[in-house]
This record gives C-alpha cells, structure tokens and sequence, in this order.
C-alpha cells in the first residue's frame, strides 16, 4: 500500500512537468487568488512559519512558493486538495467548493507558459 | 454504499432522500468520491479494514436544518458524528470513531454573530475557523485578541468543546466560553446560562444563568450538538513582552517550577509556556553524543558542565507578559527578582512588540499564536517529510519534581517499546491550562500498516504506564478514546457509568456519536465490552 502512495506522488510529479495551457480568465484568477489566500497561503505563503512551503523547499521544489510556480497543471492541484499528501490533509467540498477548487487551480496556473 | 450499523438499504435510502430533503440534495455526500474526504487523513489505520469511514455526510446550513437532520436519525436510528471545520488533526479529523456512522458537517454554519469590544466577547458557529474571526476583527479594526489554538484552521467551537488550549491569557478555550446552543438529542434546541432568558442581554457576560451549571456536559461528550457559543475575548493589549530565564542546574529544576507556579497561580504570568532544555536540541552535537555513548552514560555534573562550556543553563523557561508597556516591564522585573534566589540563574530580556503590532514585524514571530495571530505553522512539529501524527497529551503536576519522574519514566517506557524521543516529537511540559503540566509526545503516522499496529500498542501502553503514576491524558485520538476512559475508572467506572445513564436518558436511539470519550449507548455497550 505504501507503494500506492508513492505511485501518486510520482504520477503527480509527472502532471507537474506538462505544464496547463488553457487560457486565463481574470475574474476566475482573481477569484481564485481570494481562496488561495484564505485556504493555502497559511501553509505555503512566504514568510516564517509556512510548513507547506518549508517541506516543498525541502524536496527540491523550485520556488517553494506556489503561487510563484509556472509548470502546476490542474490536475495535479486537484489531487493534492482533494488526497492530501504527506502532512497536508485532504479538504473537503463543505471547505473548498469544486468551483473554488477550479478557481484556485485557475490562479495557480496563470503564469504558466503555453 | 457502506450502511451505518443495524440500517437496512432501504432505510438508509429513505433516509438519505429525507436529509436531502432537509439541507438541500447537493449537501448530502454519498458517494465514494465525496465520502472519502471525511476520512482522517492522519488516521492510524491507513490502509487497513478497521479505518472507520463514514457512509455518508450531511453538511446543514442552521439550527432548523440541524434539528431536521437529528429528527430524521432518529427515526431510523442513525449514527451522527458531529464536526465542526474537521480540522481535529491528531485527535481525529474529520473521521467517525464508528465506522458507516454518517458525519454531520456543520463548516457550512460559519456566521460570526456578534463581536463586541467594549465588554470583550464573540458569538459564532461552529464552522467559524480562528483564520475567519481573526480576518473579521482586522478588516472591522476592533480591538480585540482571539486565542488560537495552534493550527489556526481549527473551529473555535470544535476546539473549545474537546477542551483545547492556547497561548494567551485566554488560552483554556472551554474556560473562555459564555453561553452556549445546542440541539439536544431529540432534536429539541436548549440555550444555557443566562440564553435560557429570552431577550437576556448577558449571555455573552453571565456565564452560569441560574439552576445547575450544565456546559461540561456538552464537552468532549455524545449529549447534544453545539450550534452557537459565546467566547470572551482579551481586550487588546499594549504591548507583549517575554523575558527568558534559565539556571545551571539539573536540580534547580524544582525552584525554577515552584516560581512559575507561583507567577502563574498569582496572575502575574497568565500565557503559555514551557520547560525547556538544550539537552533536547542539541541532540546532533558531536560532543553530546560522545558524552550520552559513554558507558553508563554521562553524569548529571557532565552534562551541567557540557552545557557551561557553552554557555547555556541546563532548564530555562520564556516568560509571557500581557498588558501596559509599564505593567509588563514591572512584571518581569519581579519574576527576575523572584528567581534571583537561585544561584547562577540568568536572565534574558526578549524584544517588547507593541500593539496594533505592525505588519513588518509579523515575520519576526515563528509561532504567532502567542499574541493572538491564528497560523498553520505548528504542521511542521513533525519534519518536512511527516506524514502526520497522533497526540499522546499527558497532564503532569506542576512541579519539578514531576517534570523529572515523569521524564525518566516516559524515557524508560520508550526504551522498553524501542522507541526513541526525537526532539521534534517532544513538547512541554506547558502550561496551556492553569495549575499543571500539559506534555505532549508525537506520535508518527505513516502509511505503513505494521508500522501503524506498533504504534498504536505503544501509545496504549504509554496510556496505561501514565494512569499507574497518576497522570490522565486530556484528550486523545478517536482510536484511543475507550482505552484512556478506562483508567479513569475511580470506584468501578464510577464516572463512565454516570456518562452511560446520562446518555442512556437523553439519547435512547444513540444517535450522538456513538463511542465518543468511551461513552457507548445502551444498543452498542456489550459490543464495546
């Protein structure tokens, strides 16, 4: 069962290298970056204090920050929110709606290159 | 779809249809997909059948949509488990301690009802997060602190009644409510204190109203369904400062105790903090661990003269101070003085922070929570790499005396287990509540079965070994619950018994969270026996 987990965590580092390339809408960015702050900045904002960004760093991400990265694809976003992953717990619809999950999604990916 | 215990198919459909009925069909989850976000995602039975996973989730939006909800498990004998955010991480998440039980989500009841600055008090539901009221007190400039507990996603009603802390003066979280409404388990709404006076003007104020005092009764138990709660607030401060003393000593553990005690039991310190040692962080040291592979291990007068060399004492405690900038200072002043009766104890002044305290000193706190700032930095206690955890949270005496016994026992119990104390899994002694010692010991959680069975025989066994010297935990993971209510069993489970008839009278279906702190209803004890 362990081997499950690590087949998730390479699967979505693979999502991870092919880069999203649908086009930005603003309002759903902008709305997306309001439910980023609320519910992912705590964890993987900048700053002391922000475990999230620490063990990404810790892994190797470059940036740690989310926010700053340009090759997350939707798929991988939607998989960490709604599986967890390490100490990252799973977030449930009652927390993080499927349209604000498309939104956060929609923000995290508006500066990848086509 | 999983079926709650003794519920027919048909049952549970007919059931589902009427919660559909009541909250609206899109907040009610069923299907796999969407139940599986209720499991606890640091459970400690990762990947094996005893997971206690819902069979589905109703999420209400009011009080009126809870009682509906209530009524219909009643009539088909369902069993609730009630979260509030479900963030409960290491006591359980947002996970049933009964399998098939359906989880009643109230995240979605997240009105901030009232906040008052002048007599210092809030009323909210339970879906309010500390991260909300805090964002609502800034963006409303009032001038009042919240108490977070430390993961800052956490409810303040789901926190306060499993009798959770925090750092400030207002850190006891149950002693810091006023007023409470819940539905009772046939669904009937009671409001307590002086809310049981219609149009009262003090349930925010008055915490008793009049008759026996019931609150207790509705934490950390199955006996109804917290929909509203009052908080009282610390007003502002002006200012925060800590001052860090430490002594040379092993033995100077004991005065050093006995002078916090009599700060904190004066009201002179009223915030959290712990007893620490370098011995805990200095584990990697090279002469450190020269010293501890030393046959027999190193002396107490090695280690006190390890720590000389480099300038450090050998226990020291960071004082908290709330309040004027004149008062905190004279405060520190004293504890000094107070201290200064033990030979070579040193003192360490911490910078003073002003209050409203200005954004570019926000990064200088590590931990924000002591001056009120609710945060997720305490997810990293466990390493970059963790995977999640359980708490073992033993109450100790506060005294050194104590501190020592129960450090040698708990060192000795770990080496029995194999185990070893890493200096991330080890916090306190704190005092998060007034009068004691809270300990906390990290459990890992791993997505390893054989790992998992190991760990939770060991955290029983650290529960049995802490009741035979007279320590009880004070809360515990939902796969922990039956076996720490066991040792309080004073007079042949007095106490469990009295739960038992309390709950047997209010919630003859057993409905409520079955199982919760032990507590079974009647239908399921001898299952549990």
């Amino acid at each position: 069962m362990k081997n499950a987990r690590v087949g998730l965590l390479l699967a979505l580092s693979l999502m991870i290298t092919a880069p999203a390339f649908a086009a930005p809408d603003q309002d759903q960015i902008e709305k997306g970056h309001k439910v980023y702050d609320k519910w992912c900045f705590p964890c993987h904002g900048t700053g002391l204090g922000k475990p999230g960004t620490d063990s990404l760093a810790a892994r190797g991400q470059k940036p740690a920050v989310l926010e700053e990265r340009t090759d997350l694809t939707v798929p991988a976003i939607k998989t960490f929110v709604r599986h967890g992953v390490l100490f990252m717990p799973m977030f449930r619809k009652t927390e993080v709606s499927d349209a604000d999950l498309d939104a956060i999604a929609a923000y995290l990916t508006r500066n990848n290159k086509p | 779809m999983r079926l709650p215990p003794g519920v027919s198919s048909a049952d549970f459909a007919d059931a589902i249809k009427q919660f559909q009925d009541a909250v609206g069909k899109e907040w009610v989850f069923t299907s796999d997909e969407d139940v599986d976000l209720y499991r606890d995602s640091y459970s400690p039975f990762w990947h094996e059948d005893e997971e206690p996973i819902p069979s589905a989730a109703v999420a209400p939006d009011g009080v009126e949509q809870v009682q509906a909800v209530v009524k219909i498990a009643n009539k088909y004998k369902i069993p609730l488990w009630t979260i509030s955010t479900g963030k409960n991480l290491g006591y359980g998440g947002s996970a049933p301690l009964l399998g098939s039980s359906v989880v009643l989500d109230l995240k979605r009841m997240d009105r901030i009802l009232e906040v008052n600055d002048k007599n210092h008090y809030a009323l909210v539901e339970p879906g309010v997060s500390y991260f909300d009221l805090y964002r609502y007190i800034q963006d409303n400039n009032l001038k009042v602190w919240i108490d977070p507990a430390d993961p800052g996603w956490g409810s303040l009603i789901g926190n306060a009644v499993d009798r959770g802390g925090g750092r400030t003066p207002m850190r006891d979280h149950f002693d810091a409510h006023c007023g409470m409404e819940v539905v009772l388990p046939n669904g009937e709404v009671m409001r307590t204190g002086m809310g049981a006076l219609p149009g009262s003007k003090t349930w925010q104020q008055y915490r008793y109203g009049f008759g026996p005092y019931v609150n207790g009764m509705f934490s950390q138990s199955n006996l109804g369904i917290v929909t509203k709660m009052g908080f009282w607030l610390f007003p502002e401060p002006e200012a925060y400062l800590t001052g860090t003393v430490s002594v040379p000593k092993r033995d100077d553990l004991g005065p050093l105790v006995a002078g916090l005690a009599y700060l904190m039991n004066s009201s002179i310190v009223l915030g959290t903090t712990s007893v620490a040692s370098p011995l805990n962080f200095l584990r990697g040291d090279a002469e450190l661990a020269a010293l501890r592979a030393k046959p027999g291990g190193p002396s107490t007068q090695e280690l006190e003269h390890y720590l000389q060399e480099k300038n450090m004492g050998y226990w020291s405690i960071e004082l908290p101070f709330y309040g004027p900038a004149k008062v905190v200072a004279a405060q520190w002043e004293y504890a000094k003085e107070k201290f200064s009766g033990i030979e070579g104890a040193t003192f360490k002044e911490g910078t003073l922070h002003r209050f409203p305290v200005d954004p570019k000193e926000l990064p200088q706190f590590q931990n924000s929570v002591a001056v009120g700032i609710p945060s997720l930095s305490v997810f990293g206690v466990g390493g970059t790499r963790s995977e999640g955890h359980v708490w073992f949270s033993p109450i100790v005496p506060m005294t050194g005396e104590a501190v020592l016994e129960a450090q040698q026992v708990f060192a000795d119990a770990y080496k029995e287990m194999g185990m070893s104390i890493g200096p991330l899994f080890f916090l306190g002694p704190a005092s998060n509540y007034p009068r004691c010692f809270l300990v906390l010991f990290g459990f890992p959680i791993e997505h390893d079965v054989e790992k998992n069975k190991k760990n939770r025989e060991n955290f029983k066994r650290l529960i049995k070994v802490a009741a035979e010297h007279g320590w009880g935990e004070y809360r515990t993971h939902t796969a922990f619950m039956e076996t720490v209510m066991d040792t309080y069993s004073f007079n042949n489970h007095a106490l469990r018994r009295f739960h038992e008839t309390v709950k047997d009278a209010l919630d003859p279906n057993g409905i409520l969270s079955p199982g919760k702190c032990g507590i079974w209803p009647k239908s399921m004890r001898k299952a549990s026996a």
